[in-house]
């Protein structure tokens, strides 16, 4: 058991320590120019190396902060402050959260739905499917601003705009996936529930489910991650005070780019958490229904 | 089963609609003045009729062809004359408009059901039934679009009809060249063919080197869960305005599904015709461009494919952040801004058109390369 995780845990960690030194690298190469320009209109020619360094690594808006900076600035936003405040991260991810969660659930449901039909109503499957692909090739994130302020003309604010958004990125990657496992069924088992004079409904629920639940899961974790882009971009055009998206357009106004990265780590983290929960589902649900552990 | 008149059940409910319909004329809320009621009871009659045949033919005849043909010509006749019945305003449509689209409609979907239970033993005939049939959907939706758009009148600003979206294409086509030109032909094939790229020959070196993939691959799976696009203001920050920073934010966005994909797919290939390549004497290159690489290609091209639509967004989403003013995402917001929802939803339109023609460029090299592969053989893909 252990054998594996450290050889996974190894490289894996060789790599982060990798990206972690090149990133320090980058933030003096790139800050530095704008630090020796402070530093001659300042009149103080470094002295040292280090004493430069140092400098480059602790400006107030670098170019390219440096790792330890956005640490520091997400552990105060996340930690140290009240969650109501308006600084916090922990706020402004839970706003992003709630709408990424209703259009979570939207899309899976519609993704349900549609998966059903098309499996089961020859016509729609000839019909909808190329279009369900076709649909997935309109950039909506692109369109993501003007949905919202349209939805706000007619009256439509708040937390359902933005989960519409989510909803379209999330429908179709479980609708793609949930006709592939309830199409999954082989032919032998199908012939099984015939023999049983099984009704079309019971072959449904007793056989073409139970072998979907696996693919349904594969998919709601891509759909999440989507669901929280959509959310997250929703949330960039006019109006959105609150959320990740809000924070990061916030300070690429005032070129605040230590609240840049903080704000994407958290990003990063609710997609991650996100993930794992629905990972975390799956195994739950595998195991209550009999999967036995591979 | 009753074969000399068996009437479908969306047909059924088409007719009823339709008889329904006449009840509640006249189609349109027009003043006495404006209209010659005598044209407009003739036209209602006939599109009525039309529906009605449609119905019974396919009740009546046995042959799929005929059904189909008659069903398409009824449903579509039909919706073209009840457009030019409230062609004269906006928001005039009553209810027995409503009733009788809903009558095309249900004739649409009996033609689509008919042509889907065809099997022509032809196989161009089978390509085209391939195409038909997802375009009659296609024209479905822009067809009820456009009724409850223009027959209710629903405001401009809020959901243009699609005439008028065409109209907007139609005229405005230097400034959409100009858009493309600027955010597809530069920024994203520039970004996309240095991501893509990167990514493989970064796949290529994790699969020579076992460390590095064993460290690289939980990473890139880590890394596609992420919000990605939103290192967007970040890149406008690094590379300036132009289409320079847009590239380098599809170039991130594609870089690990082209990582993941591409190192899925060198492990692809069975342990046999592995031992066979080894009993050739082969080495490691030899293995690869003639083994491994090839039975990678079905996975690269997915990665290949999904990174066309990423590619697209990227590059529009970096445009919200700082632009100069030319390009889709400048377009889209600015015009949003100024109520012009119609460019907007032109410029739309256009950038479907791209993702689609993209990815159909792409599906169409991977039928090409992946000839072999038993999904582009005949199986159901």
């Amino acid at each position: 058991m252990t054998d594996p995780l450290r050889a996974k845990f190894l490289p894996v960690t060789t790599i982060l320590l990798g990206i972690v030194v090149g990133w320090y690298v980058l933030a003096v190469f790139m800050n530095a120019p704008f630090q020796r320009d402070l530093d001659r209109r300042a009149g103080e020619p470094p002295r040292i190396v280090v004493d430069f360094v140092e400098k480059t690594l602790s400006q107030p808006k670098p170019i390219v902060p440096a790792p330890h900076q956005v640490a520091q600035n997400f552990f105060e936003n996340t930690f140290l402050r009240k969650i109501t405040s308006n600084r916090s991260l922990v706020y402004h991810a839970g706003v992003t959260l709630a709408s990424t969660m209703l259009g979570f659930a939207f899309g899976t449901a519609l993704g349900i739905l549609i998966a059903v039909g098309i499996v089961h109503v020859l016509a729609l499957d000839r019909s909808l499917m190329p279009w369900i692909i076709a649909s997935q090739t309109i950039p909506i994130l692109a369109i993501a601003p003007m949905i919202i302020v349209v939805l706000a003309a007619i009256g439509i604010t708040g937390l359902l705009p933005k989960a519409l958004i989510s909803t379209y990125l999330s429908f179709f990657p479980v609708a793609v996936g949930m006709v592939k496992g309830l199409r999954s069924p082989e032919i032998m088992h199908l012939d099984l529930m015939h023999t049983y004079n099984a009704s079309p409904s019971q072959t449904f629920w007793k056989l073409r489910v139970p072998a979907s639940v696996p693919f349904l899961f594969a998919s709601m974790k891509v759909a999440v991650a989507a669901s929280l882009v959509g959310a997250i971009v929703g949330e960039l055009p006019t109006g959105a005070v609150a959320g990740i998206g809000a924070k990061l357009l916030n300070a690429s106004y005032f070129s605040n780019t230590i609240d840049m990265w903080a704000a994407l780590v958290a990003g990063s983290v609710v997609a991650l958490l996100l993930v794992g929960l629905v990972g975390f589902a799956g195994r739950i649900v595998d195991r209550a229904m009999g999967a036995r552990p591979a | 089963m009753n074969t000399a008149f068996y009437l479908s059940w969306q047909c059924l409910v088409a007719g009823l609609l339709a008889i329904a319909s006449l009840f509640f004329l006249p189609i349109a809320a027009v003043e006495p003045a404006y209209s010659a009621p005598a044209t407009s009871m003739l036209v209602t009659a006939l599109i009525v009729g039309l529906i009605l045949i449609g119905c019974v033919v396919d009740a009546k005849f046995s042959s799929a062809a005929v059904k189909a043909t008659a069903l398409f010509l009824g449903a579509h006749i039909a919706v073209f004359l009840l457009f030019a019945e409230i062609a004269s305003a906006n928001g005039i449509a009553r209810t027995p408009f409503y009733l009788l689209l809903a009558a095309c409609w249900l004739l649409a979907w009996r033609c689509v059901t008919v042509l889907s239970s065809m099997h022509p033993a032809n196989r161009t005939a089978n390509a085209l039934l391939r195409l038909l049939i997802p375009a009659i959907f296609g024209a479905w939706i822009l067809i009820i679009w456009e009724a409850v758009t223009r027959g209710a009148g629903i405001p401009f600003i809020l959901l243009p009809p699609p005439s008028a979206i065409g109209a907007r294409i139609a005229n405005s086509l230097p400034v959409l060249a100009a858009d493309v030109n600027q955010t597809i032909f530069k920024a994203v094939i520039a970004g996309y063919v240095i991501g893509c790229g990167a990514g493989f020959v970064t796949a290529i070196l994790a699969d020579r080197v076992s460390f590095l993939r064993k460290g690289l691959l939980p990473i890139g799976n880590m890394v596609s869960a992420l919000p990605i696009i939103g290192v967007a203001p970040i890149m406008v920050m690094w590379f300036g305005f132009d289409w320079q920073s847009k590239a380098a934010v599809v170039v991130i966005m594609t870089f690990f599904p082209m990582l993941v994909n591409t190192v899925a797919g060198l492990a692809a290939s069975g342990h046999m015709e592995r031992d066979l390549m080894r009993t050739y004497a082969s080495n490691y290159w030899q293995t690869l461009v003639k083994l491994r690489l090839p039975a990678a290609a079905p996975f690269i091209f997915n990665a290949l494919k999904i990174n066309s639509t990423l590619a697209l967004i990227g590059a529009i989403v970096a445009e919200f952040f700082g632009t100069p003013v030319v390009g889709m995402g400048f377009r889209i917001s600015t015009e949003v801004g100024r109520m012009n929802i119609d460019m907007v939803w032109a410029e739309i339109a256009v950038a479907a058109l791209a993702g689609s023609v993209f990815y159909g460029v792409i599906a169409l090299v991977e039928r090409a390369a992946t000839f072999w592969h038993p999904s582009v053989r005949g199986g159901r893909a």
